[in-house]
C-alpha cells in the first residue's frame, strides 16, 4: 500500500484511498481505503446502510466525494470535467440490482443503447454486436426476444438483458449492485456462474457488492468488507476465512452461510 | 420550537399563547415565516432545472425522436380531451352570458362575451389545468419510476445527461404544444358558444359572429398563447421536477405525481395574474 497510487499498476486497475462522503450530518464513508485486481472478482460486504451503494457510485464518478481520491488505471478521476468524466465511464458496465432497463425500448434497444448514444455505428453492425451477445448470455434461444418490452421479461432474463447492456461497449470493469437480491436459491446460483463465466469469457475486472455471503464465499477471489464508512478487512478468499476479522466473522457467521476454522462450506 | 434564552413564561403555558411578559411580537413573526426560506430553495431548485434543461438543449447531441415522442404525448394525445373541454366551456360560458345579458336585452352580445374570455383566459388556463392533468401528471409519475428503478442513473453510467434526456424534450413539447392546444380550446369553444346561441336562445346569429368578429382582437389571442406558452414551461419544469426529485417507493411516485399537479395548477394561476399584469402594460386594452 505504500506504493505511488497515481502510477498505473499491472495488478490493481483500480485504488481507493481516504476516500470520505457525508449527506448532511450523516457520515457514510469515513476514509475508504481499498484496492481492486484487475481481472479477477472483487466483492465487497457489508450490512444494509452501510454505504456499499454510495462507494460504487463513486468508482463511476457519478458521485462526488467530500475528499478523497480514485485511481482508475492510474488517473484521478475525481474533479474531471465532463469529457474526461466520460471517458472514464466507458471503461466501467453496471448492472444494475434491478437490472434498470429502460421501460419504453425493447430487449434490443435496450442493450444497443450505450452503442448508440456513444458512438455513429451502421445499425447492422450494432444489431449484430447485439445478437453476438444475446447468444453469448443464452438468451438467443427464446423467441421473439429481441422485441419484447422488459416488463414481459422475467427477473432473471432481465439481470441477463441488464448484464448484455453493460458489456456491450466492452467495458474493462463490470460493477455489480447486489446481483443476487430478491433471487431464489436456484437463480442465485445461476446470477452467481453468469458472474463467473462473464469474469472468465470476456476477461472483465469484477466489482460485486452483496450481503448474500453464500455467492460472496462462492465466487469472490478477493473479499473485502465496509463496516462503518471504513474496510475493516479485505484480501484474497483463503486469507480473509483463515484469518477473518471480528466483524466479519460475525457478520458471516450470522448469515450461516460460511464457518471458520474449518475452511468455507 | 421554543427559541434560547427566553423571558420565562408560566409553567405549562406555551408562548405563542401567553401574550404577556413571555410574549416576543419578533418571534411571532419569526415562526410565520419559517418555512419561507424553504420555499424559496424549491424555487430556486425549480428555476436551476429549467435553466438546466435550457442549456442542454442546445448541446449535442440532438435526439429528434425524443422531441416528436414528447409533442405526440402533450399535443396529441391531449386533444380528444382538449376539444370536449373546449367545446362545454364555450357553452357554458355562452348560456351565462345570455342569462346576465338578458337583464339588459342585450343577448346579442355574446359571441363578443365568449369569444374574448375564451381567448384572453379561459383558454390558456382550462389548457394548462387539462393538460396537466393529463400529461403533467404523466410526465411526473414516468420520471419518478425511472428514478426509483435507477433507470436515470443507468441514462448517467453511459454518460447520457438526465436533464438533457428527459426534461429538454418534455420541455419543448410542452412549451410548443400548449399554445396549439389553447387554440383548438378557442376554436371548440366558439363552437360550443354559437351552438347554445343557436339553440337554446333566440338571438340573430349574424350579429353573434359580427360582434364576435369586431369584438375580439387578435392581439387577444396572442395574449393567450403567449400565456399558454409560459405555462407550458411551468407544466414541464414543475412535473419534471416532482418526477426526478423522488425518494423511496410506490407511495413516493404517488407522492410526486400529486405534487406535481398541485404546484403546476397554483404555479399556473399565480403566473397568470402576474402575466396579465405584464401584458396589461405591452398591450393596453383597447376593449371595443
Amino acid at each position: 500500500m505504500a506504493d505511488d497510487p497515481s502510477a498505473r499498476d499491472e495488478r490493481w486497475q483500480i485504488r481507493i484511498r481516504d476516500l470520505h462522503k457525508s449527506f448532511g450530518a450523516q457520515q457514510v464513508l469515513r476514509g475508504v481505503n481499498l484496492d481492486i485486481e484487475r481481472g479477477r472478482i472483487n466483492i465487497i460486504i457489508g450490512g444494509s446502510g452501510q454505504g456499499k451503494s454510495v462507494l460504487m457510485k463513486h468508482l463511476m464518478g457519478l458521485m462526488a466525494p467530500d475528499r478523497g481520491q480514485i485511481y482508475v488505471d492510474g488517473q484521478d478521476i475525481i474533479g474531471l470535467g465532463d469529457v474526461a468524466i466520460a471517458k472514464i465511464q466507458r471503461k466501467f458496465g453496471m448492472v444494475f440490482q434491478y437490472a434498470a432497463l429502460f421501460d419504453s425500448l425493447n430487449v434490443v434497444e435496450n442493450i444497443a443503447f450505450p452503442l448508440l448514444e456513444r458512438y455513429h455505428l451502421p445499425k447492422q453492425e450494432v444489431l449484430e454486436r447485439v445478437r453476438d451477445l444475446l447468444t453469448r448470455l443464452d438468451l438467443a434461444g427464446m423467441s421473439g426476444v429481441e422485441q419484447k418490452f422488459p416488463a414481459e421479461l422475467s427477473g432473471g432474463m432481465r439481470k441477463r438483458v441488464g448484464l448484455a447492456r453493460a458489456l456491450i461497449d466492452r467495458p474493462e470493469i463490470l460493477l455489480y449492485d447486489e446481483p443476487t437480491t430478491g433471487l431464489d436459491p436456484i437463480a442465485t446460483k445461476n446470477v452467481d456462474e453468469m458472474i463467473r463465466r462473464t469474469a472468465d469469457d470476456f476477461g472483465v475486472t469484477s466489482v460485486v457488492i452483496s450481503h448474500d455471503m453464500a455467492s460472496t464465499f462462492r465466487i469472490g477471489d478477493r473479499i473485502a468488507m465496509l463496516y462503518e464508512g471504513v474496510i475493516v478487512a479485505s484480501g484474497e478468499r483463503r486469507e480473509i476465512l483463515a484469518a477473518p476479522n471480528p466483524v466479519l466473522r460475525e457478520f458471516v457467521e450470522t448469515s450461516g452461510a460460511v464457518h471458520f476454522g474449518g475452511g468455507a462450506s | 420550537m421554543t427559541a434560547p434564552a427566553a423571558t420565562p413564561t408560566g409553567a405549562g403555558s406555551p408562548p405563542e399563547l401567553a401574550p404577556g411578559r413571555g410574549f416576543r411580537p419578533l418571534a411571532a413573526v419569526g415562526r410565520l415565516f419559517a418555512p419561507l426560506p424553504g420555499a424559496v430553495a424549491l424555487f430556486g431548485e425549480h428555476i436551476i432545472l429549467l435553466a438546466r434543461a435550457l442549456i442542454w438543449l442546445f448541446r449535442r447531441p440532438f435526439r429528434l425522436r425524443l422531441f416528436l415522442d414528447q409533442m405526440e404525448f402533450v399535443g396529441v394525445g391531449s386533444l380528444p380531451i382538449i376539444m370536449l373541454v373546449g367545446f362545454f366551456t364555450g357553452a357554458v360560458t355562452a348560456l351565462q352570458a345570455i342569462l346576465a345579458l338578458s337583464l339588459f336585452e342585450q343577448q346579442r352580445y355574446v359571441g363578443f362575451g365568449v369569444g374574448i374570455s375564451l381567448a384572453r383566459e379561459l383558454a390558456p388556463v382550462f389548457t394548462a389545468l387539462m393538460v396537466t392533468a393529463r400529461a403533467g401528471s404523466g410526465m411526473a409519475t414516468e420520471l419518478a419510476s425511472m428514478r426509483i428503478t435507477e433507470q436515470v442513473d443507468a441514462l448517467t453510467t453511459f454518460a447520457v445527461n438526465p436533464v438533457q434526456y428527459l426534461v429538454s424534450p418534455r420541455l419543448v413539447a410542452s412549451a410548443l404544444m400548449l399554445p396549439v392546444l389553447c387554440m383548438v380550446f378557442n376554436i371548440l369553444g366558439l363552437i360550443g358558444g354559437y351552438v347554445v346561441a343557436i339553440i337554446s336562445y333566440q338571438i340573430d346569429l349574424g350579429q353573434v359572429l359580427e360582434l364576435f368578429r369586431h369584438g375580439v382582437d387578435p392581439i387577444d389571442y396572442i395574449q393567450g398563447l403567449i400565456k399558454a406558452f409560459f405555462f407550458g414551461v411551468t407544466m414541464a419544469t414543475c412535473s419534471c421536477y416532482q418526477g426526478l426529485n423522488v425518494r423511496g417507493g410506490a407511495k413516493e411516485v404517488g407522492l410526486a405525481t400529486t405534487r406535481a399537479v398541485v404546484s403546476t395548477s397554483v404555479t399556473v394561476l399565480v403566473l397568470d395574474y402576474l402575466l396579465i399584469q405584464i401584458m396589461n402594460v405591452l398591450f393596453p386594452y383597447g376593449g371595443m
